[in-house]
């Protein structure tokens, strides 16, 4: 099995996304990662859905979100040829002594200070998934008190958009 | 007996009448029987609800009323739309899809919110399994009050998201003409399938503009129709030069209209045709080239025909589990063309070497075009090797049945006789179980749209309300119920709706006191340990079906003996003014044979208990 990651363009209606996630519940598909927000166009909002996957696996759900009629669009994201992004949020414990060295870690994975308490920091990060599994391995030994992480979100490289184009709808 | 009054029922058969008479071509699916394009006005939402119904061209409607639906039902009281008010929300379900499968045109029920709505979810279901185009109205709550738990609220949007094609939950009054539009059109275009539209009480009270017609907003919905040619020439070459080739038949055809090209297209090819339980009709039952329906009970020349094929061109079938039996082992040297108007369905469950995504009539007449074309260029493969050993097939092994040994009466015998009296013309509507089999495979079906059943869903319970449903529909047919004695008790109540209404459909009550299917399969598999499978209709008589008929305002026969067969039957075709129920008791240890056993494969088909068929393989 492999991990693919699915653009889902949808009419933005209200219940579209308990569509798309219960079909994949519905057919035994699981979620590894699930973001929607909205587009550049107000009608349309954009799933982004990474699930691992065989390939023929992969067609039939493909094809079962296309009978979705609030569906109007799916792109498979080609790694190679996309950027894919996740946002972290991480709260670590970083008293007096252990400040300056979680400072140093947060600089060294170009991570930002977004909150500062009198024990500890809270830390913004984006980035492939592997970049934060490794800033998290880093920031391990000092404490982790909370995290929240995104889903993934890609977008395809070069100037092509796959917004672009009347036909909205794969066949 | 207490029965309507003649002026009651003459009143209604005439509506039901006037209704079916719609012009243009039945054979097709179509929305709308007489689009009318009435003026703007001024109206609630119920009023707009009930126009955008009349300006659909719905000439019937089957529901109950309730709290929540209560608004609509006060312009429906003076409209052009005949309601059929039924006991029980499902056989409003199903009485809209029996209309929809035997007319071809989009079914509709109404029902309240909550339990009302619910009661929708059987049929819902069933009709999504088996692709009907049907829409189903609910009233839900009010708006403030959807979330919290309010007095007959329940989330039907929710419940029915997997059983829908699509749902609608309606906000504002002005939205009510497009939705109903844009579900009309999403129910009966593409692959046809339930929709259904929840509409909140104060929606329905508040003042609207009723505007027609309505701009449909569809961003994401363009079935395709049209195959895509380099498909369809593939198709044609492999059906030239094929050795083994079969058609294997689905219910596409019959909703696309493609009956007529399928006939063609076999006669022009040679090539033997396989009818699944959901397409029986689509290909004449007598033509010389139809062995008959594949799967768990198939026949034997079916079931081996797809086996041993080496080219199965499936055409609006979906390579069911019930067809295929083990899919491992099913048809392991057929290269398969699978055309369906569903993308999803191809290469589902059986892998397409030519996948062909298109309606059914357009992908028969483009592949009759393709293959004539290929007979022009001199290629054509003889069949006449594969004919020998299927005709060896037929012969050896033709759809049978034994007499009880305790000389009961036999159910195939019944069913038998009932598709000899009845003949072609007469519309066929069977419940779930053994009497289902049997009826499909005793009974001749000459003509699409004769045969309705439950196939997807297997719900026990169809056949009375989808008889109503077909009879008002084709009020001019005769429709027969064949049900067992099981499903008769699940929804026999509608037959009170079919005597007030004037809908007089036949029942014929395969009874043989047991949950039949269930009973052989404890006979069979589990054994003979019979639990909980005896329904005491024999040994106590309860309930009695003639008396139960007649309380429900129908007129009730029984039969107990192959000497009355015939005689109860035509009376039963001689009463024409009333609902009419026959209680044929017949022997309770009589199994539907052939039986591929769920999960084995189809070469182990039985012909019988004990009797697997002798295949020549030498001669393959």
């Amino acid at each position: 099995m492999t991990m693919h990651t699915l653009s889902v363009l949808v009419e933005n209606k209200p219940g579209v996304l308990a569509r798309v996630s219960g079909l994949f519940s519905r057919r035994g598909f699981n979620i590894d990662s699930l973001a929607v927000g909205e587009t550049e166009n107000p009608d349309v909002s954009r799933i982004t859905i990474v699930v691992n996957a065989e390939a023929s696996s992969l067609e039939q759900v493909t094809k079962q979100l296309n009978k979705l009629v609030n569906v109007l669009k799916i792109v498979e994201l080609d790694p190679s040829t996309s950027v894919a992004r996740e946002l972290l949020l991480v709260k670590v414990r970083a008293d007096r002594t252990a400040r300056s060295q979680v400072l140093e870690t947060v600089n060294l994975f170009r991570a930002r200070v977004v909150d500062v308490a009198s024990d500890t920091l809270t830390i913004e990060a984006t980035g492939t998934a592997d970049k934060l599994d490794a800033l998290l391995r880093d920031l391990e030994p000092f404490g982790i008190k909370e995290m929240v992480q995104s889903g993934l979100v890609a977008i395809g490289r070069g100037s092509r958009a796959i917004t672009a184009g009347p036909a909205l709808r794969a066949a | 007996m207490t029965r309507p009054t003649p002026e009651t029922l003459a009143h209604s058969a005439r509506r039901a009448r006037t209704a079916a008479e719609a012009p243009g071509d039945t054979d097709h699916i179509r929305p709308a029987a007489t689009p009318v394009r009435p003026a703007p006005a001024q109206v609630s939402g119920a009023g707009s609800l009930v126009r955008s119904l009349e300006a659909l061209g719905v000439d019937v409607v089957f529901g109950i009323p309730g709290g929540a639906i209560l608004p609509a039902y006060d312009p429906l009281y003076d409209s052009s739309v005949r309601h059929i008010l039924v006991r029980h929300e499902q056989g409003a379900g199903h009485a809209a899809t029996g209309y929809a499968q035997a007319t071809g045109r989009v079914g509709v029920c109404i029902a309240t919110s909550g339990p009302g709505a619910t009661n929708l979810v059987t049929p819902i279901a069933d009709a999504h399994m088996d692709s009907v185009p049907l829409v189903a109205i609910t009233g839900q709550v009010a708006r403030p009050a959807i979330g919290t738990d309010a007095f007959q609220e329940a989330d039907i949007q929710g419940i029915t998201l997997p059983i829908t094609k699509h749902n609608f939950l309606v906000q504002e009054a002005s939205e009510i003409p497009r939705v109903l539009a844009e579900a009309f059109h999403l129910a009966s275009t593409g692959r046809p399938g339930p929709v259904l539209v929840d509409i909140p009480k104060d929606v329905l009270q508040a003042p609207t503009t009723f505007t027609w017609p309505p701009t449909p907003d569809l961003p994401g919905y363009r079935p395709t129709l049209h195959p895509h040619g380099k498909q369809i020439r593939e198709a044609a070459r492999l059906m030239s030069s094929a050795r083994r080739p079969v058609l294997y038949i689905g219910g596409g055809v019959l909703k696309a209209g493609a009956t007529e090209g399928l006939r063609k297209l076999a006669e022009l090819t040679g090539i033997p045709v396989i009818t699944t339980l959901m397409a029986l009709g689509a290909f004449p039952d007598s033509h010389r080239q139809h062995l008959g329906m594949p799967g768990m009970h198939g026949t034997v020349a079916a079931v081996y025909g797809l086996q041993k094929a080496d080219l199965i061109v499936a055409l609006g079938a979906r390579f069911d589990d019930r067809v295929t039996g083990k899919l491992d082992s099913f048809a392991p040297d057929a290269t398969v063309v699978h055309a369906d108007i569903d993308p999803a369905e191809i290469g589902k469950n059986r892998h397409a070497d030519v996948p062909i995504v298109g309606d059914a009539r357009h992908v028969i007449d483009e592949l009759l075009a393709a293959v004539t074309a290929e007979r022009a260029a001199g290629r054509s493969a003889d069949l006449a090797d594969w004919w020998t050993q299927l005709d060896d097939l037929r012969e050896r092994y033709p759809l049978g049945y034994e007499e009880q040994p305790d000389g009961s009466l036999s159910p195939q015998y019944v069913i038998k006789r009932l598709g000899e009296i009845a003949g072609p013309d007469a519309i066929y509507v069977a419940g779930v179980g053994q009497h289902q089999m049997w009826a499909s495979q005793f009974i001749s079906f000459e003509k699409p749209k004769t045969w309705l059943n439950s196939g997807g869903l297997g719900t026990m319970g169809y056949a009375v309300p989808a008889a109503m449903g077909a009879k008002v529909g084709k009020p001019d047919a005769v429709v027969w119920a064949v049900d067992g004695d099981g499903c008769f008790q699940m929804t026999n109540q509608e037959l009170a709706t079919c005597a007030l209404e004037g809908i007089p459909v036949k029942i014929a009550v395969i009874n043989n006191g047991n949950l039949g299917m269930v009973r052989q399969w404890q006979t069979l598999f589990y054994d003979e340990r019979y639990s909980n499978t005896d329904l005491g209709t024999h040994k106590h008589r309860i309930p009695d079906f003639v008396k139960l008929a007649e309380a429900l305002g129908c007129v009730g026969l029984r039969c107990e003996n192959a000497e009355d067969v015939d005689k109860t039957i035509e009376a039963a075709m001689s009463i024409n003014d009333a609902p009419v129920v026959i209680d044929f008791v017949v022997g309770k240890d009589a199994m539907v044979w052939p039986m591929v056993a769920a999960g084995t494969s189809n070469d182990e088909i039985m012909f019988a208990r004990g009797v697997r068929p002798v295949f020549d393989e030498d001669d393959i």
